[in-house]
């Protein structure tokens, strides 16, 4: 037991301070690692506390996927030089304060609900436990997830679906003088279209491509 | 304090989700970081949900921390897309800036 705290207090600390260093950060790039370390610490976490599916899940997408797909946009748009500077000190300590009120009372919310959480451990019931521990967490979570959950699967598919093409359709960009191919066009293509009947005069040929 | 139950996870996502909600007023310029900000809230949202869902023993806060992970990817893939033709259209991503449609 003493090992899982001391385990779980490196990790959240870890996490706190990358976190912190995400938003503070005045460089993109670096704000982008310390996003990628707070992803993986905090899968470290899933896996301690018995969602191991989750906690690697966490890394294939989030570092996997997310986190690349941050770094090269950062990299590719070359904004580092324009964010370095930063709006005037005005500016900044408005923002400051505003945020920092406004951060403390959500957290201060959030662990009021979390103290009324603790007396109310009763209150909710344990459900009649598909958690049970003789099978892995994989195939629990593949049990409950293909057959109750198949619906909102494969509508969260779709969603993945309209992204993918909302991202490209955004980003795609038609080059001119590119020949492309036509498929309306070379199919309605026909004979009086195409070939036409010439009569050639003697010594003097057709010309070809008026 | 020795004993970690229910009640240090959820603190250590309230701290992670006010240090996102904090972040996105801290960096008002920088879009890309407001996004940043944005995955760090939904990740303390999943830290919520698992936390939940291992000490009520109930698969389900693990399958809705999967959909959260979806939509996650999605919004990101969407809002890096909108940045970067943003990006290619003004020339710089400043956000301050973009306030075309204020007609």
């Amino acid at each position: 037991m003493l090992a899982h705290s001391l385990f779980f207090y490196f990790f959240s600390t870890i996490s706190v301070f990358a976190s912190v260093m995400v938003i503070v950060s005045r460089n993109a790039v670096y704000s982008v690692f310390f996003l990628i370390l707070v992803f993986v610490t905090v899968s470290i976490l899933f896996i301690m506390i018995g969602a191991e599916f989750l906690g690697m899940i966490m890394l294939i997408v989030y570092v996997g996927a997310v986190a690349v797909l941050f770094l090269f946009v950062v990299m590719m748009l070359n904004v580092t030089h324009q964010i370095t500077k930063r709006s005037s000190r005005q500016g900044i300590i408005n923002n400051l304060s505003v945020g920092l009120i406004v951060g403390a009372i959500i957290f201060l919310e959030l662990l009021v609900v979390i103290g009324g959480w603790k007396y109310k451990v009763s209150f909710i019931p344990l459900s009649e436990s598909n958690l049970n521990s003789s099978i892995s967490n994989t195939h629990a979570i593949g049990s409950v997830l293909y057959t109750d959950y198949i619906h909102l699967f494969q509508v969260s598919g779709i969603i993945l679906l309209v992204a993918m093409i909302g991202a490209i359709t955004l980003t795609f960009k038609k080059k001119e003088n590119v020949k492309r191919q036509n498929y309306f066009d070379q199919i309605q293509r026909d004979k009086e279209s195409a070939v036409s009947l010439v009569e050639v005069k003697s010594e003097q040929g057709v010309k070809v491509d008026d | 304090m020795i004993e970690i139950g229910l009640g240090h996870y959820l603190t250590l996502a309230a701290i992670i989700f006010s240090i996102g909600i904090f972040g996105i007023f801290l960096n008002r310029k920088n879009v890309i970081i407001i996004l940043m900000s944005i995955e760090l809230i939904l990740l303390a949202v999943n830290i919520n949900l698992v936390s939940f869902s291992i000490y009520l023993q109930n698969l389900v806060g693990q399958i809705f921390t999967m959909f959260i992970l979806t939509v996650a990817a999605a919004e990101a893939a969407v809002g890096l897309a909108i940045i970067v033709i943003y990006y290619k259209n003004k020339g710089s991503i400043h956000v301050e800036n973009i306030s075309s449609l204020k007609g």
